[in-house]
């Protein structure tokens, strides 16, 4: 009976208001944190409680969303118990007042003893030989430590391996990005370092970047007012959910149509329509065109793979109908004619390659590049993700799309327009320039038996790399090296212990660490892990999607001894300079000064506020950003590049490139991009397995599910990864709704739950990505682009039943995930 | 004296919020409209309410009735399948809030097993215990407590499994 959930404690007028930004998906919707002390509850009268609402009688609907999961008790270091109510903030324009099924739980995923979050690591832990130990601080950074600088000594920077966030939200930040980055860069200077998607140190937009364009670089309003959005590989009802319904939703409705004509004096403002690329019907689609009418709706299901024939095909077209903005092409740009030249297909081979018929094609190009009545050129905002970013290949599509729009003018300061990233994580990036020279496939190194020291930092490449099952073999199998001669290891000391484990990895082991909320999968290699912070237990700053920047204010201790990221990078460097100090290395002490760090906020201005010699998304006015300013501006925040303080508020840049782009000499530069068909490693899969196993994220699940897995309403709705299949696969493989299969090729192995879906295409499937129960990754080949970014939609396997779950039968939908009205 | 006065104004204050709430839960219709701490019990009051009888809801048609109170909308469905804690003499009637626990707007009825929010896009499987198909809420869909009575073919609803929206409380 007390979980049925029944009732809430509302928070009395009093009650302790902070901001909140979401820390989950890239959007970053504005929340209010309410905490006040346990034995106290609001009333119902709207002057009783501090959300002045009137619990007296039933609320109407859409006047204030507050559930059992926006409610917690958390417990400070002192002992104190406090009501804690993260609800969403009506006076935020990125959401206005709405909120997710993954921010919406963010009360519920802050840390209480006997709640979801029980599993948090609260002390570092050691695997003492075959069991796993709370040690202090002092301990593990003996450990630590002595161990990073025993193999920085003998073997240099590349026997110190790390796999890191690089963004923002939880696991992220700029006081957490810098923290780390000065701690690996600066002070360890090793280039043995990947990022926690992909198995590199790599951008995931380096074509973009080249030509010039930012791949963040309009405001979430511009979705409000273009006339099309053309959207590639991105499912955002699910994935950036309240960009979609905040700013989509009403453009597609027609809702903001007099917005548009104030601001577009004298244009057709035509009923807005949507292009959606994607070869699988998505759940964004099926709402896109409840709330646009079919009729406004063009599904581009191409063949997986083939985005870049797509958009030369168009870039080929509308070249040849003159859809284009020839003065401006002449006047910001650059290449355009050896583009025309290189990326040259007809629209019959375009319709060829890519599936979709010429008719549709040409009917897109209408859409989003002819003329208006009145003679201007449409506003189409580009938007894309993972489809493109996880495609075929990142570096080319990059460069097909962005010729395209650079040739229509859908970039440069039109608003309505930009070709945008959608994104995952929030943004927070703030280091010292990277110290290597070329990537490196840091999984294959460590394939390979390179590295002695592997750190996973905010990250759990088990469950999301590429290859991810020959990356676990390999890790477990060197893991065990060390575990074995630490089991060894009697009464020994810690600075005998490192001696020990050294000996280990010129062996063949890997010390392996893990920084993290939860103990992970990685827990199954690891030989220490140590407890890391998220938002809400300290201070943490980030930018979403249109470069909007605020503060998640810190309103309760975290767990045990857990501390931010940045503050355990600081105690790693501190620890590693007092050896060096004893020995009187006053070089090596030098390399690791500047850690004298007391909080979040010191990490904050010594990094993201430097304006020069640093990797920053603050760029050069970083310093005019502080987190007074930031509490003054609260969940609006500023949108990066920050312009002025003018003493009462900051100012900020809603869309770049309104003057010149990001190149030397300012001008968009074409790049380049012949279809170069599918890599021959994903050729050979596709030859020899039935199925493309399509794969991504899901809107209930977020990353890895490291809370979610606790949490009965995501995992009793997904007790396993599920794949979606079509009835006629279905029947072939022999499978029903809920069955488990075992999905194979010659990269790996994995389960998955059957989920049926009427509109896939025959041997076509979808996968959830990353998740804890099925991991996808295992049958992703090794491919890679030029830049090391991997394929990881494009892979092929066979499917094979395993059996039935009785539980999963009882328990689970099998309903339509599509909304159809 | 002082202490007197002061309990003495206590005791109004007290009776007069109570007089209060009777009198908001009185117009409502309710029939149990004590405080939510009442002592001795970890429930609140749920009213015991007949909604109709089984043999009167047909496959695919919800009946529509108010629970516990005249401010909150429910339906109940006949399924066509036996489903865990299902009445009515094929055990396949269930009910739920029509309110959205995401922001409140009404779920309509597709007739096949889901409720669907036109507001923000969230499904509810009517055959999974109210079971979120897909969509922003981070509650399933309140599932109204039936028994059933084969003798007269009347069904009741007695309680409600999760917070209604736009409630402190389920019972006002």
């Amino acid at each position: 009976m007390a979980d049925r959930k029944d009732r809430v404690a509302l928070p009395p007028v009093d009650a302790q208001k902070t901001n909140m930004t979401c820390h989950f998906c890239i959007v970053g919707c504005g929340y209010h944190v309410y905490k006040w002390p346990e034995n106290q509850e609001g009333g119902r009268a709207p002057h009783q409680n501090a959300l002045g609402q009137d619990f007296r009688k039933q609320l109407p609907p859409l006047q204030q969303t507050l559930t059992p999961a926006m409610t917690n008790v958390v417990t400070d270091g002192n002992g104190s118990r406090h009501n804690i109510m993260i609800v969403p903030d009506r006076a935020c324009v990125v959401n206005s007042g709405l909120s997710s099924t993954r921010g919406g739980k963010m009360a519920s995923y802050m840390y209480t003893p006997n709640g979801i979050t029980q599993e948090r690591l609260r002390e570092p832990r050691f695997y003492a030989g075959d069991q796993w130990l709370d040690v202090n601080w002092d301990y593990a950074m003996a450990l630590y430590a002595g161990l990073a600088k025993k193999v920085l000594d003998k073997d240099g920077p590349n026997g110190l391996v790390f796999s890191c966030f690089d963004h923002g939200g939880a696991g992220g930040g700029f006081e957490n990005t810098w923290g780390t980055g000065k701690l690996m860069f600066s002070a360890m200077q090793t280039p043995m370092v990947r990022i926690h998607n992909r198995p590199a140190y790599n951008s995931e937009c380096h074509a973009t970047r080249e030509m010039g364009i930012g791949e963040l670089n309009n405001s979430y309003e511009d979705a409000q007012l273009a006339d099309v959005i053309f959207a590639i590989g991105t499912n955002s009802y699910e994935t950036q959910t309240n960009y979609f319904l905040n700013h989509w939703v009403p453009n597609l409705q027609g809702a903001t149509v007099d917005k548009k004509k104030k601001l577009f004096v004298g244009e057709a403002t035509p009923a807005t329509r949507l292009i959606l690329v994607d070869p699988r019907r998505t759940v964004t689609l099926s709402i896109a065109e409840q709330v646009a009418g079919k009729e406004n709706v063009l599904h581009l299901d191409i063949e997986p793979g083939t985005d870049i024939a797509l958009f030369n095909g168009l870039f080929t077209h509308v070249v040849e109908r003159g859809w284009i903005d020839k003065n401006f092409i002449v006047a910001r740009t650059k290449g355009f004619d050896e583009a025309v030249q290189a990326n040259k297909i007809s629209l019959d081979e375009c319709s060829r390659i890519t599936g979709v018929p010429v008719a549709k094609l040409m009917q897109a190009a209408e859409w989003a590049y002819k003329p208006k009545a009145g003679g201007g050129l449409p506003r189409t905002m580009h938007s894309y993700e993972k489809g493109i970013i996880w495609g075929n290949d990142n570096y080319l599509i990059q460069s097909a799309l962005l010729d395209l729009v650079i040739a229509t003018h859908n970039v440069g300061g039109r608003r309505g327009t930009g070709c945008v990233r959608m994104g995952g994580h929030q943004e927070g990036y703030a280091r010292p320039p990277y110290p290597g020279k070329d990537k490196i496939y840091i999984d294959q190194e460590l394939i390979k038996g390179q590295g002695r020291m592997m750190t996973w930092w905010g990250s759990n490449n088990f469950q999301t790399s590429n290859s991810a099952q020959s990356l676990r073999e390999a890790v477990l199998k060197r893991a065990q090296i060390v575990k074995e001669a630490m089991s060894k290891a009697r009464g020994v000391s810690p600075e005998q212990m490192v001696d020990i484990v050294y000996d280990a990895t010129t062996r063949g082991g890997l010390f392996v660490t893990s920084i993290n909320l939860y103990p992970t999968k990685l827990a199954e290699a690891a030989h220490l892990m140590l407890p890391a912070a998220h938002p809400g237990e300290m201070n943490l700053t980030s930018m979403n999607g249109e470069r909007r920047m605020r503060l998640s204010q810190r309103f309760m201790d975290p767990p045990g001894s857990a501390m931010p990221d940045c503050l355990i990078a600081a105690r790693i460097a501190n620890a590693m300079k007092a050896m060096y100090a004893a020995e009187g290395n006053t070089q090596m002490v030098q390399r690791f000064s500047g850690f004298d760090w007391k909080t979040e906020e010191d990490a904050f201005n010594d990094g993201f506020r430097k304006p020069k010699g640093i990797d920053s998304q603050g760029g050069d006015t970083g310093d005019l950003v502080t987190y007074e300013r930031l509490k003054v501006m609260g969940n609006n925040g500023v949108q990066l590049p920050a312009k002025a303080w003018d003493g009462k508020r900051l100012t900020g840049t809603p869309m770049l490139y309104t003057d010149k782009f990001d190149t030397d000499d300012g001008k968009a530069h074409f790049k380049p991009a012949p279809w170069p068909g599918l890599p021959a490693t994903v050729a050979a899969q596709k030859a020899k397995y039935a199925f493309w196993i399509n794969n991504g994220r899901a809107n209930e699940v977020w990353q890895t599910a490291y809370h979610n897995q606790y949490d009965e309403f995501v995992r009793g709705r997904y007790p396993m990864a599920y794949i979606e299949m079509g009835p006629g696969d279905m029947e072939v493989v022999g499978a029903k709704a809920g069955d488990v299969v075992e999905v194979y090729n010659d990269f790996g192995s994995t389960y998955a739950m059957v989920y049926p879906k009427e509109d896939m295409k025959k041997g076509h499937t979808f996968m959830l990505f990353g998740y804890v129960n099925g991991i996808q990754g295992d049958v992703t080949t090794d491919w890679t682009d030029r830049n090391i970014i991997p394929y990881y939609k494009g892979t092929w396997a066979d499917i094979k039943r395993v059996g039935s779950i009785d539980e999963y039968q009882k328990s689970v939908s099998f309903k339509n995930r599509s909304y159809t009205g | 004296m002082s202490e007197k006065i002061s309990r003495r104004a206590f005791f109004k204050i007290s009776s007069s919020v109570a007089a209060g709430v009777g009198a908001t839960v009185g117009g409502m219709g309710a029939a149990h409209g004590a405080a939510p701490a009442e002592a001795g019990r970890a429930t609140l009051p749920y009213p015991a309410k007949a909604i109709g009888r089984a043999g009167a809801i047909q496959a695919g048609t919800p009946l529509m009735f108010n629970y516990p109170d005249a401010a909150s909308p429910c339906a109940a469905v006949k399924l066509g399948k036996a489903v865990e804690g299902g009445v009515g003499p094929d055990r396949d009637i269930v009910a739920y809030s029509t309110m959205c626990t995401h922001m409140g707007c009404p779920v309509q009825y597709d007739g096949k097993g889901t409720f669907k929010c036109g507001c923000h896009f969230s499904q509810f499987d009517a055959e999974k215990s109210g079971q979120m198909i897909c969509g922003q809420a981070t509650e399933n869909l309140p599932r109204i407590q039936l028994q059933y009575n084969s003798r007269t073919d009347s069904i009741t609803a007695v309680g409600i499994e999760g917070l209604l929206y736009g409630r402190q409380s389920n019972v006002l």
